[in-house]
């Protein structure tokens, strides 16, 4: 066996799509810097965004980053399909098998880790404070640091594009293939290494929003007042907190058996791959839990604002969030029926995912109950939430299929699966993520996005989700496998060239979406970055704390932490017309900015790749330089804040209710 | 507006750092649970997964496991002792106690790099071949030099290193915990993070208390 770490240079010098998509890559790289130092901005991206402890802030980063790697996922996504659209017979199509592999490897991770993922905790940095009416997070530095431990993971796997190769192993890279015998080069170093930075602060996150949502709710906020995003949110990251530890452990013993010669997932010295997969999968399936629940909360808050009721069955909801949390744990075997456990343990686990779509359908009813004899609007938040209720019902229902133990001999690792998990995950989670952040953007920035392009983006999104994966579902059933480089029936061919229809008319939905951002970019600029103070609750009808402070939120959030007596709190304080208060403010008290975060973040990115190419003395510095930040951020760092004086405040809430008043004249 | 009357003002405003701060720190050692618990589960899935490596029963010596147990356990007595001494405000007394806190946790430490050396001067966890010679495995890190490691031993190394290496990460903290009180004393935030450690260090006994059972004394039977 050679040298893991010979010839890091080998794709860019032989492969010309890996050389153009770097240089491109590199180039606006370059432009985007050189634009932001000509423009003057550094300063400005320094003090208000790197170093920034604000959740809001934070929150609209992770935001930017999860978009952008939206794009690079999904540029993985167009080249699988329209090469699968050529693909019939051996030697066709253009992409050779092992870039092949390493396409769809890349496309599944950055997905769920670096997309959703990092889309899901924007949405909880920035909704969750404003929406429980406290002032930050727990710990704002951890934010940070969560922040910048993400981004370092995200660069790590791009940097996979050019130098080396990325793991051609699949989204959860089993063993033996993803042992030194089955990937001898560095490409699956890059994904245990980037996955590790990540987990890391996916954990540090989920420990932080626990610690906001529990101790830092307004006074008289019970947990049954508290809203259903809120609630959703706590049982997903104490998922999380359950979960990534496991993976963590998976990819230790996975990197020991890589580096140090153990023998874990190995065929040889007693080792057992099955135990790797037993792992994943128990990490595996709470994830995508973890990510559909805040999807369901997401829509319960959006449902009743653009149907002007309150949510249909609450308690419900929440008790059904936990039967979620519980079950959760109890269906993993059935992502390897075929494993041969035996018919007593595949039936266990066949009738509790049978089981947990139960308490789904609970919030199905209780999303169409809020609707029925509501007064709709269709805005666009509300479209991604219809879309997503049609949509992953559908999804659902070809999960059950697929839970029959004995049905999924023929369905597994047939794309009928693919087909089901894009179902769910695209219908439901991109679907509910995309509404909530065309319904919070208003929040953030004072304005709302083009709504003409919104609606585009939607149906886009929609149609050309059916078009793309139900002909998958028909292959599938035809006995079209997931993965597959080529294929030899010229009758599957007709459904690979639909599929590529499909995912062209999910493109437009995206440049829509992409549109809307740059015009908004285009709006911000004119204002020279100084966005109006909007008005509180631009959707109407909002219902709770976040649309009651202005649009953006002023750097406190609340002026006055508001007293709390039912759910729904912004729609009681509206109902007993409570004005706002414009005079007597307290000075506030508010963390300080930090680099230490950006600096471990690039200690850790540094890091990562000497472990990936075994450059052991760079591996110490970096090691010894990340916890060295740490340690001197807690000796020097400023942990005593700041304080805002009370006439600044005064300034801010007089701006606020000037509009407010203006507003209701109108 | 004086600054005590800020403060005031904030307190009643804000929730208390220190406990927020400890009530944190117990969710993250919960989610080090869900760790050490998967690590200690792939301990019982490998643990007669010898090949053709050695079993643990000739090499394990309780009486000397059986000391590095005690001076952990005394350590965490110690430990006590030192939050005692927090609890008292008696700065001196809480330096002492975590003096002699580290001074066990070094002891702990250094036998059980001790104890591995010894394995592997043994040649315990190597897999062999028919004639009993060591199959070199090549890798990455070794390029030949080194031997693969049985599966059991692999399950050994990673549960008692991960706990040995949590142990060491205490002994840091503990190290700019005298930096800290020497900084400023013991202040209310010296305090929660003190408080802090101490949980996470007598979480580790804990632990080891799992791991002496499941990984010395069933392996010695």
């Amino acid at each position: 066996m050679g040298d893991p770490t010979a010839a890091p240079f080998e794709a860019l010098e032989q492969v010309p799509i890996v050389l153009y998509t770097c240089l491109a890559i590199v180039a606006i790289a370059v432009l985007v810097v050189a634009g932001i130092l000509l423009l003057g901005w550094w300063r400005a991206l320094w003090h208000n965004w790197i170093t920034s402890v604000d959740h809001k802030r934070l929150g609209i980063m992770y935001v930017v980053l999860a978009v952008i790697m939206l794009v690079r996922g999904f540029a993985d996504a167009i080249m699988m399909r329209t090469h699968q659209a050529m693909a019939l017979g051996e030697g066709s199509g253009y992409l050779p098998p092992e870039h092949y592999d390493q396409i769809f490897t890349a496309h599944g991770v950055i997905m769920i880790f670096f997309m959703a993922t990092p889309l899901l905790f924007g949405l909880f940095n920035f909704v969750i404070p404003l929406q429980i009416g406290a002032r930050d997070v727990a710990f704002p530095f951890l934010n940070n640091l969560s922040f910048w431990l993400t981004f370092a993971g995200a660069i790590l796997i791009n940097i996979s594009l050019g130098i080396g190769n990325f793991g051609r192993v699949g989204w959860l890279a089993y063993p033996p293939l993803s042992g030194l015998s089955g990937s001898p080069d560095t490409g699956v170093d890059y994904y245990i290494w980037s996955l590790q930075l990540s987990g890391v602060a996916t954990t540090m996150g989920a420990i932080n929003f626990l610690v906001t949502i529990f101790k830092m709710r307004a006074p008289g906020m019970t947990l049954m007042k508290m809203p259903i995003f809120c609630w959703s949110a706590v049982v997903s990251n104490a998922l999380i907190l359950m979960i990534y530890p496991v993976l963590m452990a998976a990819y230790i013993f996975l990197t020991l058996d890589r580096y140090l010669g153990f023998h874990f997932f190995t065929n040889d010295g007693a080792g057992n791959p099955m135990v790797w997969i037993n792992y994943v999968w128990v990490f595996g399936h709470p994830e995508v839990y973890v990510l559909i629940l805040p999807a369901f909360g997401i829509l319960s808050e959006i449902v009743p604002v653009f149907s002007s009721k309150r949510l249909f069955g609450y308690s419900a909801m929440i008790w059904a969030l936990l039967v979620i949390l519980v079950l959760s744990f109890l269906v993993w075997v059935h992502h390897f029926f075929t494993m041969g456990a035996g018919v007593a343990v595949n039936t266990f686990f066949s009738i509790m995912t049978m089981i947990i779509s139960v308490p789904t359908g609970v919030k199905i009813f209780n999303w169409l109950f809020t609707m029925y004899k509501g007064r709709l609007r269709f805005e666009p938040p509300m479209l991604w939430c219809m879309g997503m209720i049609f949509t992953f019902v559908g999804g659902g229902l070809t999960g059950v299929m697929l839970s029959i133990a004995a049905a999924d001999w023929a369905y597994h690792n047939s794309s009928f699966l693919v087909a089901h998990f894009h179902h769910t995950i695209i219908g439901g989670v991109v679907f509910a993520y995309l509404a909530g952040f065309v319904f919070w953007f208003p929040k953030a920035f004072g304005f709302k996005l083009n709504r003409f392009l919104g609606i585009v983006s939607f149906w886009c999104w929609f149609v050309g989700f059916y078009v793309a994966f139900f002909p998958l579902y028909i292959v599938g059933l035809k006995g079209a496998t997931r993965r597959m480089q080529h294929y030899l029936d010229p009758s599957w061919q007709i459904y690979y060239i639909v599929m590529v229809a499909g995912v062209f008319i999910i493109a437009i939905g995206i440049l829509s979406l992409i549109l809307q951002l740059i015009l908004a970019i285009i709006h911000g600029c004119k204002l020279k970055g100084n966005l109006p103070v909007g008005k509180a609750d631009p959707w109407g009808d909002g219902r709770s704390l976040e649309w009651s402070v202005s649009s953006p939120p002023p750097p406190y959030n609340f002026a006055i932490v508001p007293q709390v007596s039912t759910t729904d709190a912004y729609w009681q304080m509206k109902v007993e017309g409570k004005s706002i208060k414009t005079s007597d403010f307290q000075p506030i008290h508010m963390p300080s900015n930090t680099a230490a975060g950006f600096w471990i973040g690039i200690f850790a990115l540094i890091l990562g790749f000497a472990l990936v190419w075994h450059i052991w003395w760079l591996v110490m510095l970096c090691f010894i330089g990340a916890v060295a930040s740490f340690i001197c951020y807690s000796f020097f760092g400023d942990h005593d804040g700041y304080y805002i004086p009370a006439a600044e405040v005064q300034k801010r809430e007089e701006a606020f209710a000037r509009i407010e008043a203006k507003g209701r004249k109108a | 507006m004086s600054p005590t009357m800020i403060k005031t003002a904030q307190a009643e405003g804000h929730h208390d750092e220190g406990s927020t701060r400890l009530f944190g720190f117990w969710i993250y050692i919960l989610q080090d649970l869900f760790l050490f618990a998967t690590f200690f589960a792939n301990f019982a899935v490998f643990s007669s997964a010898y090949s053709s490596g050695a079993a643990p029963k000739e090499f394990i010596d309780l009486g000397f496991v059986l000391g590095e147990t005690f001076v952990l356990l005394i350590s965490s007595i110690t430990y006590g002792f030192a939050m005692i001494a927090v609890g008292k405000n008696n700065l001196s007394a809480t330096r002492l106690w975590l003096c002699v806190t580290f001074l066990l946790g070094v002891s702990f430490i250094s036998m059980e790099l001790y104890e591995f050396h010894h394995l592997f001067a043994e040649g315990a966890p190597y897999l062999r071949d028919a004639q009993g010679n060591i199959i070199p495995y090549v890798n990455g890190i070794d390029d030949g030099k080194g031997g693969g490691i049985a599966a059991y031993w692999s399950a050994f190394f990673s549960l008692v290193g991960l706990h040995g290496l949590h142990v060491t990460a205490g002994l840091v903290v503990m190290v700019c915990m005298f930096v800290h009180l020497g900084m400023h004393g013991l202040t209310a935030r010296n305090k929660a993070r003190l408080g802090c450690l101490s949980l996470f260090w007598h979480f580790l006994d804990i632990v080891w208390i799992g791991v002496f059972t499941a990984v010395y004394l069933l392996g010695a039977l």
